[in-house]
């Protein structure tokens, strides 16, 4: 409990030094050397404001153009160099599906790891989607922020500029910082090929290392969840320790908590930015606490095979991390889209199963940027609701909430729900669908809601069983992807682009819904529930194992 | 005035019943598909209930057991006729004030007066703009116009329901004249500044009667969010039977298009347009005439309320408040000569005068002499009377100085110069050139003025009283009534830049007028309340009328506003809770039989998932009926701030809605078992 406990005070603590610092990168005048030579080089000019719809269209093309190198070295990596295993080329539906997950910071694996990409892949597709894709969510967010606080203009900041500068100022200096904390608990980080290991009976393991802590930084950090290893953070050279595994955690919400207050800052109200973080973490603590009592203890099938029922439910989880740590990583990480595990998050007990697909529907942390203009879209619901039922017309941030902005927030919204349950009931009753299951029953259902789950909300956490890298799986999902990253993206970029248009600015008076109060919180939170997790799936999957578990 | 809350125009008053008869039969005309498209969230109730009949077509045709798909069928299209009953109902009382508005115009007879001075007998509705008509004493005036010639009292009580005669004259404020009122006495030429249909009462017809009315903007914004349920229960819903088939089950249609109905947002959806009609009808019989919905819900944003200072915050007139003896006077006299020298002044200030001196020294009826009366005239700016030879006046300090010769003593000096610094008028009173006192007139701030302003602070809005005052004047009434700011010695213009500035400021502005020079900041205020006793120009420039001409009521037309929005928002937010509740009461059961299990969370014990389902429909077409009151009456409205407002609305309507379904549900599905049905 008091790893919990320090794991929320120190969230809280270097939430505003960052998101001050974050604010000060995007909105400085001044352009450093680094960047500057950058600029030159790839021939942008940082001075030129974009429209909303230029700004989107350079975020489209440039995802277009990612998404293109990372298919086309997945699909030719058999013919390139840096390739010692020499795999072939990946399998089209794999590529199309691997190259989609990784610019939509979704980093969904359809794929076993080491047995897929080589190096280069590895490197030059995949690891540097890791800082791209989550780069260029902090600059649709930082976008979206200047639309509320610009007056009748038109330009909402320059892609290319925002792009660069989350790269260079932000991702890169704390990712090199965690590497460099890591390394220094043991994680490892070579270019040393794998190492023989004398063990027991003079039989030897080759054991796999590589420069591990810098990826598994940014993996962090990023909310990508693309572990260096099969394990992910379960493993011993990629998570050595409760410390390793505290610093891991911590940096799974450290951008997406600070940028709540990079956006209070931007919008000129800390307290609505606070007020942000605290619907995301009421959300994140409710789920840490209904996951919790349930692993303390020991499972239904635990019981029944006459285990102490004070035994903690210690399956698939770490010794060194424990239940406590694995509870609260498994919730952060669907919470936002990291969805990498410290554990194996099939063998929760269904109350934390139920907890980590509800997260991933609402997504409240979401990807970096991501998760605070999709939280926006709910605000701008519950300003719906609640201006009207204090006698006001929607307002928020000083700016009229017209019916474009509720159409835009409600497609945003709605979006990755219609997916999530359109295709889960798609899965659930063709052959290609069943198919691909592990377990049968209410498990394998969930097994199936919990991949188009994951990834038509960009998060990617795998539950494990579903073997999802078939066309049907690799295809739909990928489809999923697409649309639940650059339909919500372009609707914030919209909403903001018709925001800054507005002349005039409603003045705050005693009469005006606040959005910075706890009473708000709380509407938000129930505008949360309501509108992003699907009931009648979760009762049928962990809620029925759940049943199924306690009942006899 | 009669203030029993009947309609204006409604004098043979239409009873309650009737409208709810005529409602029954509307609510089944309503089912005209081409209607029911107008409300996307009904309409798909509508093609549900229709599949389902369509289903049962099929099923009585094959001879397949129908009891439950008979039931849902009947459950459903219960829902469409209450949601078109809401709406009949709203339109009902709406058009109960047409019909009686309608009766007035009937028939009207006008005489044209041609170029020669001869009159014609024609039609009312033949009338083109700018003919000139006589009407005399005992006739309708046929249309509107501007009095050109003659002068006459009208009774307006049609249109406005006062019953009070008005006089209407030619030039000025008073030379407008509405079709279908009566003039009383003598006789009035009338130009007629409306073509055929395009009349006040036209207008006012098409208005409460709903045949023009528009979306505002909250229903806008609220269809999009109920659409969007809408969506979200269809997506549940298509994806349930895939559900069903992967536990091994599978779910009657008609059960899954029940299910359907049952999770969208019909409470609301069937309320949305009562709402908007009883709104603006709510108005109406407040007598203040919305010519649109929008600007209702504008009252309800206004953030800055411009009221004059004249007849909106103080009563008309200065009243007397204190008689202060010159030195040596004897206070008794002065108030003795005072009442005398207002006995003949019929002005609202020398009746003041009289009041106050019979209040304070108990002065009254006396016999008098030979009595001259001396009228107020703007030269001598002075009034009074001339008894047995005494001559006695009162008026404005220097005149009456100077008609005495003397100039007050150093007491009254100091009374007068305190008098003016307060915002107060000074009055000499002297007798045959000897200086008696002075009479204190002040502004009377209108009852309970203060606490409503104190109300307007709290909901957020800031008042600016406007006066053509001095300063000195208008800071000391601001400060007594209570308002939060002052515009002095205002002209038209003035009025017309600070509204500019307060919206630029990004504040809502709501005011009144009555005045052709009010026209211009009329037409630029958010929201412009026109005085139906005002100028043609005033009202054309307006976008609401106050039939009463009592510009107070701006206080009440923004509270109305409020409410209206706070009616839709609160039972949306409690249709939404009682959409999440079904959820949870409906689909453990609905899968219990493929999991036995589920049924565990059937806490509320419902009997059967058929059951479940159809109690829930059944409950959602009675919460509409249930609600109907709600909606045309709106909810309660407390003057409190956003924050309170919101606790006290979340904890009624969210709360509310997510416990109402637990009991409610499980009434119905009593009430079922208790005919062991289905």
């Amino acid at each position: 409990m008091a790893t919990v406990t320090l794991y929320f005070v120190l969230l809280l603590a270097l939430t505003p030094p960052l998101g001050t610092w974050m604010y000060r990168v995007y909105s400085s005048e001044r352009i450093g050397r680094i960047e500057g030579l950058i600029y030159r080089l790839c021939a942008i000019r940082p001075t030129v404001e974009q429209s909303w719809r230029r700004y989107a269209s350079s975020v489209l093309w440039f995802s277009g153009l990612c998404f293109a190198l990372t298919y086309g070295v997945m699909r030719l990596q058999g013919v390139l160099p840096l390739n010692p295993s020499e795999l072939p080329g990946v399998d089209p539906a794999v590529a199309f599906n691997t190259a989609v997950s990784f610019i939509t910071n979704t980093n969904w694996q359809a794929y076993g790891g080491e047995t897929t990409m080589s190096y280069l892949t590895d490197m030059v597709a995949l690891t540097s989607q890791s800082f791209i894709s989550a780069a260029v969510g902090m600059a649709v967010l930082v976008a979206f922020a200047r639309g509320f606080t610009q007056v009748d203009a038109t330009r909402l900041g320059n892609f290319w500029k925002d792009l660069v500068r989350g790269v260079v100022y932000i991702l890169l200096p704390i990712s090199t910082l965690l590497a460099l904390l890591l390394i220094s608990q043991g994680v490892v980080q070579t270019l040393g090929g794998p190492v023989e290991a004398q063990i027991e009976r003079g039989q030897t393991q080759t054991i796999a290392r590589g420069p591990a802590a810098s990826q598994i930084a940014i993996k962090q950090l990023g909310t990508n969840g693309g572990g260096f290893f099969n394990a992910n953070s379960a493993h011993p050279l990629e998570n050595p320790n409760a410390f390793s595994n505290f610093l891991q955690a911590l940096a799974i919400l450290l951008i997406p908590a600070s940028l709540t207050y990079t956006f209070g800052l931007m919008v000129s109200s800390k307290r609505h930015g606070w007020a942000i973080l605290a619907a995301m973490l009421l959300i994140l603590a409710s789920g840490v606490a209904a996951t919790l009592p349930s692993e303390r203890g020991a499972t239904a099938a635990m019981r029944a095979a006459g285990i102490d029922a004070s035994a903690a439910n210690m399956e698939g989880k770490e010794a060194r991390i424990g239940v406590d740590s694995s509870s609260l990583w498994a919730t952060a990480a669907t919470a936002s889209s990291h969805g990498g595990p410290n554990s194996s998050h099939a063998s929760f007990a269904p109350a934390g199963g139920a907890v980590q697909i509800a997260n991933m529907n609402m997504g409240v942390f979401g990807a970096v940027g991501s998760g605070i203009y999709s939280m926006v879209f709910y605000v701008i619901i519950a300003v719906l609701l609640g201006g009207l039922m204090v006698g006001r017309l929607p307002e928020y941030l000083g700016k009229r909430i017209g019916a474009r902005e509720i159409k835009l927030a409600i497609i945003g919204v709605v979006v990755s729900f219609v997916f999530t349950v359109g295709l889960t009931g798609l899965g659930a009753v063709t052959a290609p669908g069943l198919e691909a299951r592990l377990n049968s029953g209410a498990h394998g259902f969930t097994e199936i809601l919990y991949a188009f789950s994951s990834q038509a909300n960009n998060n990617g956490a795998s539950f494990a069983g579903l073997d999802a890298s078939g066309p049907f799986y690799a295809v739909l999902g990928a489809i999923a992807m697409l649309f639940g990253r650059y339909v919500p993206m372009v609707a914030a970029l919209a909403m903001a682009g018709g925001l800054a248009q507005a002349k005039d600015a409603p003045a705050e008076t005693v009469g005006t819904l606040r959005t910075d109060t706890p009473l708000f919180v709380g509407l938000l939170v129930g505008v949360v529930l309501i509108l992003s997790v699907p009931f009648p799936a979760l009762s049928l999957g962990p809620l029925l194992v759940g049943l199924e578990g306690i009942v006899p | 005035m009669k203030d029993d809350g009947s309609v204006p125009g409604s004098a043979v008053a239409t009873p309650r019943r009737a409208v709810v008869r005529e409602a029954l039969w509307g609510s089944a005309v309503k089912l005209d598909p081409r209607l029911q498209v107008r409300n996307p969230i009904i309409f798909s109730i509508f093609v549900a209930s229709a599949m389902v009949t369509i289903r049962l077509l099929f099923e009585l045709a094959g001879g397949r057991a129908v009891s439950f798909t008979v039931a849902v069928a009947v459950a459903l299209w219960l829902t469409v006729l209450s949601a078109n009953f809401a709406e009949a109902v709203a339109e009902g009382r709406g058009k109960a004030q047409a019909d009686s508005l309608r009766r007035t115009r009937q028939d009207l007879l006008a005489y044209l007066v041609a170029e020669d001075g001869t009159t014609l007998e024609v039609p009312a509705a033949h009338l083109a703009l700018g003919d000139v008509v006589l009407v005399e004493a005992g006739q309708l005036i046929p249309a509107d116009g501007e009095v050109i010639e003659g002068i006459a009292t009208v009774d307006e009580s049609a249109i406005t329901g006062e019953s009070a005669p008005v006089i209407r004259e030619p030039g000025g404020d008073r030379a407008h004249v509405t079709g279908g009122t009566k003039v009383l006495s003598d006789w009035i030429k009338v130009r007629v500044t409306s073509g055929p249909g395009q009349s006040f009462l036209d207008r006012m017809i098409s208005l409460v009667e709903g045949s023009k009315r528009q979306k505002t903007p909250s229903e806008i914004y609220l269809t999009i969010l109920l659409v969007a349920f809408t969506i979200t229960a269809l997506a549940v819903v298509m994806t349930l039977q895939p559900f069903a088939i992967y536990s091994g089950s599978r779910i009657q249609p008609a059960a899954l298009i029940a299910l359907f109905a049952a999770l969208v947002p019909s409470t609301v959806g069937g309320l949305v347009l009562a709402i908007g009609i009883a709104g603006m009808n709510r108005l109406a019989e407040r007598k203040v005439l919305a010519l649109s919905g929008q600007v209702v819900e504008a009252a309800g944003d206004v953030t800055t309320l411009l009221l004059d200072k004249t007849g909106t915050i103080t009563l008309g007139n200065r009243e007397a408040v204190a008689l202060h003896p010159a030195a040596g006077v004897d206070a008794q006299l002065l108030a003795d000569v005072a009442q005398l020298a207002s006995l003949a002044d019929g002005t609202p200030e020398g009746r003041s005068i009289v009041v106050l001196t019979k209040r304070l020294h108990g002065l009254r009826g006396r016999e008098l002499g030979q009595v001259r009366p001396v009228p107020f005239s703007a030269d001598s700016r002075m009034s009074g009377v001339d008894v047995d030879g005494v001559r006695i006046r009162k008026g404005a300090v220097d005149a009456v100085a100077k008609w005495t010769g003397q100039q007050p003593d150093p007491g009254c000096t100091a009374e007068i110069n305190r008098i003016a610094g307060g915002g107060g008028t000074p009055i000499l009173v002297a007798r045959d050139d000897v200086i008696l006192g002075v009479v204190e007139l002040r502004d009377v701030i209108k009852e309970d003025l203060p606490a409503r302003f104190d109300d307007l602070r709290r909901m957020g809005v800031r008042t600016v009283m406007i006066t053509g005052d001095n300063p000195r004047t208008a800071a000391t009434v601001a400060k007594e009534a209570g308002v939060d700011d002052y515009l002095a010695q205002a002209t038209p213009e003035d009025k017309l830049a600070l509204i500019r500035s307060e919206q630029s400021k990004g504040r809502a502005v709501a005011m009144t007028g009555d005045g052709t020079n009010d026209a211009p900041a009329l037409a630029a205020a958010d929201v412009g309340v026109a005085m139906h006793a005002g100028s043609a120009a005033a009202i054309e420039a307006g976008n609401m009328v106050d039939l009463d001409s009592n510009p107070t009521k701006l206080i009440d037309i923004v509270r109305a506003g409020k409410q209206f929005l706070i009616t839709r928002g609160a039972l949306t937010t409690f249709s939404t809770a009682t959409d999440v509740v079904k959820y949870a009461v409906i689909l453990p059961v609905m899968f219990s039989g493929a999991h036995p299990v589920l049924g565990q969370l059937n806490i509320m014990g419902l009997r059967s998932p058929g059951s479940a389902i159809l109690s829930a429909v059944v409950f959602n077409a009675l919460v509409i009926v249930a609600l109907l009151p709600l909606a045309l009456h709106g909810v309660p409205y407390r003057a409190v701030g956003a924050q309170s407002l919101l606790r006290r609305n979340l904890l009624l309507y969210g709360v509310g809605g997510l416990v109402a379904p637990f009991f409610g549900i499980k009434l119905v599905d009593m009430i079922l078992g208790f005919f062991q049905f289905p």
